[in-house]
C-alpha cells in the first residue's frame, strides 16, 4: 500500500479514535469478568477483596470437572476425526474431477451457513428416528451421550476444516506436487513430502477451528447430550440461566484463557509452518527433502 | 494433490490416447475415494437430517403432544403467520438488521484504520480482534450478563453518579448490545480483507483527477470494498436472526427472537412439527436477505 495515499489529519484522528473506542469495547466485558473472578465476596457485584476462592471451589465442584472431562473427551474425538476428513474433503474438491463433485461443494458449505438452532433440531430429529429404527431393527436401546455429540460436532465441523485448508491449498502453486513426482516420488511420498507440510498451517488451522467450535457449542450439543453426559458450556448455561454466581465467572475466566491460548498456538504455528513452506519452495531443499528416507 | 499422469519413468515412452483416458479415469475415482468418507457422513448426518425435519414440518401429533408421521397437513406452516409467530418473526429481523447495521457503521471505518496501518501495526491490530473472534461466545455473553445486571458494575456507576439503577437487563436493547457485541469479529474480518486487497493507486488517481477525500471515497473505495460489506452484512445477519444464546441471557420473556422460540417448541412445548416448519421458515427469510445482499452489492459495482 502506498504511504502517500493514507488519509491524513482530522480524519486519521478520528478513525484512530473509533479504533479505540471499539478495542475498548472489545475487551472490557472480557477483562472485567476476569477481574470479577478473583474477587472473595458471594455477591458478584460487590468487590471485597482478590482471592483464589472461586478457582479452588470451581477445582472441587465434581459436576463441573465432570462436564470437563466430557468436554475434552468430545473435543479430541470431534477434532481428529473432522479435521482428517475435513482435508480428505478439501483436496478431493480443490485438486480431482470426478463426478458428484458439485454436489458434494454444494453440501460442503451448508452447513457454514446453516444457523446453529436449526442444526441442533436436525441432528435432534435425526437421533431420535435412527434410535427408534435401530430398536425396531435389532432391538438395540441407544441413548443420546458423549457420542452423540462427538458426532454431532463433527458434522458441523469437517465443513469448516475443509474451507480452511482448501483455502490453503487454493494459494499453493500445485507444480511444486508435480516437481516431487518428476522426481521420482510416488503418490504417497509426494502427499507427505510436500503438499501436507505446504497444507500444514491449513490443517492446523482448521484443527483449531474444529476444536474452537467442538469447546464453545452450546446449541447442538444441548439438543444431542443426555442426562449426565452434559458438556461444559452446557452445564455453564444452565447453571447462567439461573443466575449469575462468582463461581460462573471463575470457570468463564478459565474457559477464556483456553480460547486465547487457542488462538496463540494458531497463530505461532502459522508463523512456523509458513518459514517451512518457504523453505521447500526451494528446488534444493525439496529434492533433499523427498531423498531423505 | 494434483497426481501427475505419469509415474513411472518407463511408460513416458509412448502417451496414446487410451492411456491418457484410463489415467484420467482412476484420478477420477481416485478423487472420489478421497472424498467418500465424508461425502457419506455429511449425507447421513447432514442431508438426511435435513430431510427428516422438512418431512417433520408436514406431520402431525398424536393426543400425548407425540410426533406421528401421518395424516400430512400444511397446519404448522399455517400457523406461521399467526399474529403471535409473526410478531417474533419482525422482532428477530428488526433486531438482526440493526445489529448489522450498527456492526457495518461502527466497523467499516474501524476495517479501514486497520488496512490504512503499516505493515507490523496491522498485523498486532488484526490479531487484537481474532482474540475476541475466537473467545468463547458464550462467555462473552455471560460478561454482558454480569456487566449489565441491576447489582453490575455499570448499574453501580450510574447510582454512584446519583442516577437510577440500570434496568437494562432482560430488554431487546440489551439483546442488540449482546448480538453487536457477540458478531461484531464477523464484520470486521471480511471488510479488513476488501480493503486490504484494495489498489490504492486507484484512490490515487481519483484525487488526481481532483476528486476530494469525500468524492474518491464514495466512487472508488466504497465500491471497491463492497464485497466485504456483503459478506460482513451475511456473516452478522444469518446468526443474529437464529441466535440463541444471546436472547436466551440477555432478553427477557418478553423478547422472545426465532431462535429460543424454537428451541422452546423442541426441549418444552414439544411440538416437533410446528418447530419443524419454524426452523425452515427462519432458513427461508436467511435465503430472501442473503439474495437481497447479493443484488444491492452487484448494483452498487
Amino acid at each position: 500500500m502506498n504511504e502517500g495515499t493514507a488519509p491524513r489529519g482530522v480524519v486519521d484522528r478520528l478513525l484512530g479514535l473509533n479504533a479505540w473506542v471499539v478495542y475498548i469495547f472489545f475487551y472490557a466485558p472480557i477483562l472485567l469478568l476476569i477481574v470479577f473472578s478473583f474477587n472473595d465476596n458471594n455477591n458478584v457485584g460487590i468487590w471485597t477483596q482478590p482471592s483464589l476462592r472461586w478457582y479452588g471451589e470451581m477445582f472441587q465442584d465434581e459436576r463441573v470437572m465432570g462436564a470437563l472431562r466430557n468436554s475434552l473427551v468430545v473435543a479430541f474425538f470431534s477434532t481428529i476425526i473432522s479435521t482428517v476428513l475435513g482435508t480428505m474433503l478439501a483436496i478431493a474438491l480443490e485438486r480431482y474431477r470426478f463426478r458428484g463433485r458439485g454436489a458434494l461443494d454444494g453440501i460442503a458449505y451448508l452447513p457454514i451457513i446453516i444457523p446453529d438452532v436449526t442444526m441442533a433440531v436436525m441432528l435432534l430429529v435425526f437421533f431420535f428416528q435412527a434410535f427408534g429404527l435401530l430398536g425396531d431393527l435389532f432391538g438395540i436401546q441407544l441413548r443420546t451421550g458423549l457420542l452423540t455429540i462427538s458426532l454431532a460436532h463433527i458434522a458441523f465441523s469437517i465443513s469448516f476444516v475443509a474451507v480452511v485448508v482448501r483455502a490453503r491449498l487454493s494459494q499453493l502453486d500445485s507444480s511444486l506436487e508435480e516437481a516431487a513426482a518428476d522426481l521420482y516420488a510416488n503418490r504417497w511420498q509426494a502427499f507427505r513430502k510436500v503438499t501436507l507440510p505446504l497444507i500444514a498451517p491449513g490443517v492446523a488451522g482448521g484443527a483449531l477451528l474444529a476444536l474452537t467450535l467442538s469447546l464453545d457449542d452450546v446449541v447442538v450439543t444441548q439438543f444431542v447430550s443426555g442426562a449426565g453426559s452434559t458438556t461444559l458450556p452446557v452445564y455453564v448455561f444452565g447453571l447462567v440461566r439461573r443466575g449469575v454466581t462468582p463461581l460462573i465467572n471463575a470457570v468463564s475466566t478459565v474457559m477464556l484463557v483456553a480460547s486465547m491460548v487457542l488462538v496463540g498456538i494458531s497463530l505461532g504455528f502459522q508463523r512456523g509452518a509458513e518459514a517451512r513452506g518457504q523453505r521447500l519452495a526451494d528446488p534444493e531443499a525439496l529434492l533433499e527433502e523427498i531423498t531423505a528416507d | 494433490m494434483a497426481a501427475p499422469t505419469v509415474t513411472e519413468p518407463e511408460s513416458a515412452a509412448i502417451v496414446t490416447p487410451e492411456l491418457e483416458r484410463a489415467a484420467e479415469r482412476a484420478e477420477a475415482r481416485r478423487g472420489f475415494l478421497i472424498s467418500l468418507p465424508s461425502f457419506v457422513y455429511l449425507i447421513l448426518l447432514f442431508v438426511v437430517p435435513l430431510v427428516l425435519v422438512f418431512i417433520y414440518s408436514f406431520a402431525t401429533r398424536d393426543a400425548t403432544g407425540q410426533t406421528v408421521l401421518e395424516g400430512w397437513n400444511l397446519d404448522s406452516y399455517r400457523r406461521l403467520f399467526s399474529t403471535d409467530v409473526l410478531e417474533i418473526f419482525l422482532r428477530s429481523i428488526v433486531l438482526a438488521v440493526l445489529t448489522t447495521l450498527i456492526c457495518l457503521v461502527i466497523c467499516y471505518p474501524f476495517a479501514f484504520y486497520i488496512a490504512t496501518r503499516g505493515p507490523r501495526a496491522r498485523n498486532i491490530l488484526l490479531v487484537l480482534v481474532m482474540i475476541p473472534f475466537w473467545s468463547n461466545f458464550l462467555v462473552r455473553t455471560y460478561a454482558w450478563r454480569v456487566l449489565l445486571g441491576s447489582e453490575g458494575p455499570l448499574s453501580q456507576l450510574s447510582e454512584l453518579l446519583g442516577g437510577e439503577p440500570f434496568r437494562l437487563l432482560f430488554t431487546n436493547a440489551a439483546v442488540l448490545i449482546g448480538l453487536v457485541y457477540g458478531f461484531m469479529p464477523f464484520m470486521v474480518l471480511p471488510l479488513y480483507a476488501a480493503l486490504e486487497r484494495m489498489d490504492w493507486r486507484l484512490v490515487e488517481a481519483a484525487r488526481d483527477l481532483y476528486a476530494d477525500g469525500w468524492t474518491a471515497f464514495r466512487k472508488v473505495t466504497l465500491p471497491l470494498s463492497m464485497p466485504g460489506v456483503v459478506a460482513g452484512s451475511i456473516l452478522v445477519f444469518i446468526p443474529s436472526l437464529g441466535a440463541y444464546v444471546t436472547p436466551a441471557l440477555l432478553g427477557g420473556a418478553r423478547t422472545v427472537l426465532m431462535g429460543d422460540y424454537i428451541v422452546s417448541q423442541f426441549l418444552a412445548a414439544r411440538n416437533w412439527p410446528f418447530g419443524s416448519a419454524l426452523s425452515f421458515g427462519v432458513m427461508f427469510v436467511m435465503l430472501l436477505a442473503t439474495i437481497f445482499y447479493f443484488r444491492v452489492g452487484a448494483r452498487t459495482l
